[in-house]
């Protein structure tokens, strides 16, 4: 199993509070895993340091053997890495594919043309991804009135616009109906089986986790206290006592 | 040294009146988040309202008693115009409200031209206040004295106002997240009147309190706001102890100026403001500014589209029409045109980095300008033919926007802002007291087109031609990779960082094309005048390309362009008449009042509402 992120001894603290204390885990290729944990537990800050969006304390971060730690968020995502937001952050004044195509001619270095309109090119591309996310039908809707499942799926075709090696994915159901959040990661799935992405997400949502993913972290107060398939997580003392008290939720058989 | 003490005396005097106003403006912005450009005309105000009073008010108990009730005067006028201009308007585009609170400033200045003339008026002196004392040998004014000591007074008094009353908390609570304070169940409307009549009263107080120091004139709007400005963003904006620190900073270190340095008066403060903000870009004790922070106010923007067919054609029958002008129409005609192309292309290269960019420059002028003097300088002084001086100019403006921007870009808001004004100050008191080789303020004269442009018509075509050219390639921009990519980092910086856009030098580069357009303006400005001074670098002239892109719709693409025919035409017409500032104030007080949007913006809403057509739709 060849891994193509490798996480050693990440640390973050501000002023003397240790948000992320010393954390190590990888994922491997191919592989859909995630990272859990109570609201505080440092899960986001994992993220943004792995994005480049902090700069963490001590430890480092390897993508693909080579070292990113520290740096610039655009830096890393020119080196495969996409990623989705909490809070999703599209661009209010375009619509939803040009949303895309911005990202497309970021991809292709067209940042500083003034040649070309902009909404003309790498539109068949854009449409394209927004087929994969089911949103073609919306293409020319403009951002700003898209309902909020919609604009997670728009930021999904977006993460994926430069073929991404890794895909970070920051609470991708947060805010969505049930029945959505299935279906998302129904998609996200079946994008990791096609084009052989890796996918780090977090959530909070249990069905989705023991759904989806083939590997489970557990993070609680800065550190990882788990790390395996969902019957290791579900059965760890550690993790049924620190962060999901004695509820069924995690009994063998509660869910089909 | 009993000197330089007496010298730092004078300073701190001075700063007990500038830290009143900078204190009042500070807490404005820090709860409504208004710029308040008006702040100085409180000031302006208080002291003129101040020798009225203090005139009918005999004695120790008058003199002091006119100025509190100054105070409360000018406070009562603050919430009237919170009320009345401000108050419909706060839905409206972040810092569209600095537009309204410059039409309150051309208002005032008429008014008070009305009420108290155009005289300069002595202030009287503080009974029994009149003399000196000695301090190690040097006279200090006793006046000076009492300042002083009662400035930390004045500290103390709006310290326990801020952290130990209710209105303190709400003030507080406020200036952290608005949304909240007003879901919390406080009205939102009166907090916000309360502390513009508050800030407003301290700004017409310390316009009384430095009666006795100066005076009242009609000049005194301006001359205070550029000062008190830098003393809110050196300080930080929304901090108290950092406008009362600033204050003394900038009023010890303008007496020492005076002093040691005289040439340097115009600008020290500006430099000082320059280098704390490139140090500390968030002022001495000021918080960082999180993007987004405040939220989007007002209807989001609609994807842009170029125009389709009906657009073009229209746009053709405009350009055609103004090529038609010179077989008919006389000159003035032809020269109004030009000014109102050349003030088009100026607004539009602003409009460039301002909607499209979302980078407010409060100091656009000193590209303008920087253009017209980088030609007229070389005409005058080496003789460059007309052709190869025009050219000079949109490179200049360029290259300085290249220096500039280098400083600026990493700042946001309204530091930016400020920092682009310290910058575009600088330019203009380098032209101002550089009379070698500017000639200060007796200009450049003589700086005429070649042969063949220098008659009316030909010059109008060459004016039409690279004006509208400039304007079309601006707008191109707008559509191209580039300007979608400047759009993208002013939506979300974090989205754009995170797919791969390098923001700030996607700002830089659009920052720099933009100082080049308003060079290409200057360029042709300085020709069609024939001359060139300071004035073109003032803070005014950036302020009005300011107003003009709010007014047309920061919104839409057009707004800069529509904004300032618009404002040419206006002006032309009214500056014929005596009190034009009252009458231009108050057009520019109701179009902002009527049209939220914008001109441009709030037509575009109408045709669409007529047209029935569905918000949504975008073709």
């Amino acid at each position: 199993m060849t891994e193509i992120l490798r996480v050693e001894n990440l640390r973050k603290s501000y002023s003397g509070f240790l948000a992320v204390g010393g954390v190590s885990f990888s994922v491997a290729k191919g592989e859909l895993k995630a990272l859990i944990g109570p609201n505080g537990a440092g899960k986001s800050t994992c993220f943004n340091m792995l994005m480049g969006q902090l700069k963490p304390t001590a430890g480092k971060v390897f993508l693909d053997g080579e070292d990113i730690t520290g740096r610039k968020p655009r830096d890393i995502w020119r080196k495969g890495v996409g990623r989705t937001f909490q809070i999703t952050g599209t661009y209010q004044s375009m619509t939803v594919v040009e949303n895309v195509q911005m990202a497309l001619m970021s991809h292709h270095r067209r940042i500083f043309s003034l040649g070309p309109r902009a909404w003309k090119i790498y539109r068949d591309e854009a449409m394209s991804l927004l087929e994969t996310v089911a949103m073609k039908n919306q293409a020319d809707r403009p951002c700003s009135i898209l309902a909020y499942g919609d604009l997670k799926r728009l930021e999904l075709a977006i993460a994926l616009c430069h073929k991404p090696r890794l895909l970070l994915m920051d609470e991708p159901t947060a805010g969505m109906a049930p029945s959505a959040r299935i279906e998302l990661m129904q998609l996200t799935a079946d994008i990791v089986r096609d084009q052989g992405v890796s996918v780090l997400f977090t959530e909070h949502d249990m069905d989705v986790v023991f759904a989806h993913s083939h590997h489970i972290m557990v993070l609680n107060r800065g550190e990882l206290i788990a790390d395996g398939n969902a019957a290791q997580v579900r059965n760890d003392p550690r993790v049924q006592e620190v962060y999901l008290g004695g509820g069924t939720l995690f009994k063998e058989n509660s869910h089909a | 040294m009993a000197f330089f003490l007496a010298q730092f005396l004078t300073g701190l005097a001075n700063a007990a009146a500038l830290f009143l106003v900078a204190s009042g403006l500070s807490l404005i912005f820090g709860v409504t988040r208004i710029v308040n450009f008006a702040h100085g005309s409180f000031y302006m105000l208080g002291a003129f309202i101040g020798i009225t009073l203090m005139d009918i008010l005999p004695g120790h108990v008058g003199f002091w008693g006119a100025i509190l009730l100054t105070g409360l005067a000018v406070g009562a006028i603050g919430a009237l115009t919170e009320i009345v201009v401000l108050r419909p308007i706060y839905r409206a585009p972040e810092l569209f409200q600095l537009v309204a609170t410059f039409g309150v400033i051309l208002v005032i200045q008429d008014l008070a031209l009305m009420i108290w003339g155009a005289e300069d008026q002595l202030g009287p002196r503080a009974p029994g206040l009149r003399g000196v004392w000695r301090v190690f040998g040097e006279p200090v004014p006793k006046y000076d004295i009492v300042l002083i000591a009662i400035t930390p007074f004045i500290l103390f008094a709006l310290w326990y106002l801020i952290t130990k009353t209710r209105l303190g908390v709400l003030v507080r609570a406020a200036t952290q997240d608005r949304e909240m304070v007003g879901a919390l169940g406080v009205n939102q409307a009166w907090l916000f009147t309360g502390v513009f009549a508050l800030g407003s009263a301290l700004a017409g107080l310390g316009g009384a309190l430095q009666l006795p120091k100066g005076g009242a004139d009609l000049l005194m709007d301006f001359n205070i706001i550029g000062e008190v400005f830098v003393v809110v963003v050196i300080g930080g904006m929304g901090s108290l102890p950092g406008a009362f620190i600033a204050a003394v900073l900038i009023s010890v270190l303008n007496v020492f100026g005076v002093t040691y340095l005289p040439q340097s008066t115009l600008v020290l403060m500006y430099v000082v403001m320059a280098i704390v903000l490139i140090v500390r870009p968030y002022g001495i004790l000021g918080r960082e500014e999180v993007a987004g922070e405040h939220g989007q106010v007002g209807a989001p923007e609609q994807p842009i589209r170029p125009y389709g067919p009906k657009g073009i054609a229209l746009v053709g029958a405009l350009l055609f029409a103004l090529a038609l002008v010179p077989l008919f129409a006389e000159q003035f005609v032809m020269t109004l045109i030009v000014d109102m192309i050349v003030f088009a292309l100026f607004a539009a290269s602003l409009h460039f980095i301002l909607g499209t960019g979302g980078l407010v420059s409060f100091g656009h002028a000193a590209f303008f300008g920087g253009g017209a003097y980088a030609a007229a300088l070389l005409v005058y002084h080496t003789d460059t033919p007309m052709e190869l001086a025009f050219v000079f100019a949109p490179l200049a403006a360029g290259v300085l926007a290249l220096a500039i921007g280098w400083f600026c870009i990493r700042l946001t808001g309204v530091y930016f802002a400020m920092l682009t004004l310290a910058f575009s100050q600088l330019v203009w008191s380098l032209a101002f007291q550089w009379r070698g080789v500017t000639r200060g303020d007796d200009g450049l004269v003589n700086i005429w087109p070649a042969e063949w442009l220098n008659a009316p018509a030909p010059f109008y075509y060459f004016t039409l031609i690279l004006g509208a050219g400039g304007i079309i390639f601006l707008r191109h921009a707008i559509h191209s990779p580039f300007g979608y990519a400047l759009r993208a980092g002013r939506d979300s910086p974090r989205q754009a960082e995170a797919t791969g856009i390098d923001v700030k030098r996607v700002q830089y580069a659009a920052f720099c094309l933009a100082g080049a357009m308003a060079g290409l303006a200057g360029g042709i400005f300085v020709f069609s005048k024939g001359s060139v001074f300071p004035t073109v670098l003032e803070i005014g002239e950036s302020f009005d390309a300011l107003i003009v892109v709010f007014l047309g719709g920061v919104k839409t693409l057009a707004g800069g362009v529509v904004g300032a025919g618009f404002m040419t035409v206006v002006e032309d017409w009214l500056t014929r008449l005596e009190y034009w500032r009252l009458l231009l104030g108050l057009v520019i007080i109701a179009v902002v009042i009527l049209m939220p949007e914008g001109i441009v913006g709030t037509l575009r809403t109408l045709w669409r509402r007529i047209r029935n057509i569905d918000e949504e739709t975008v073709k």
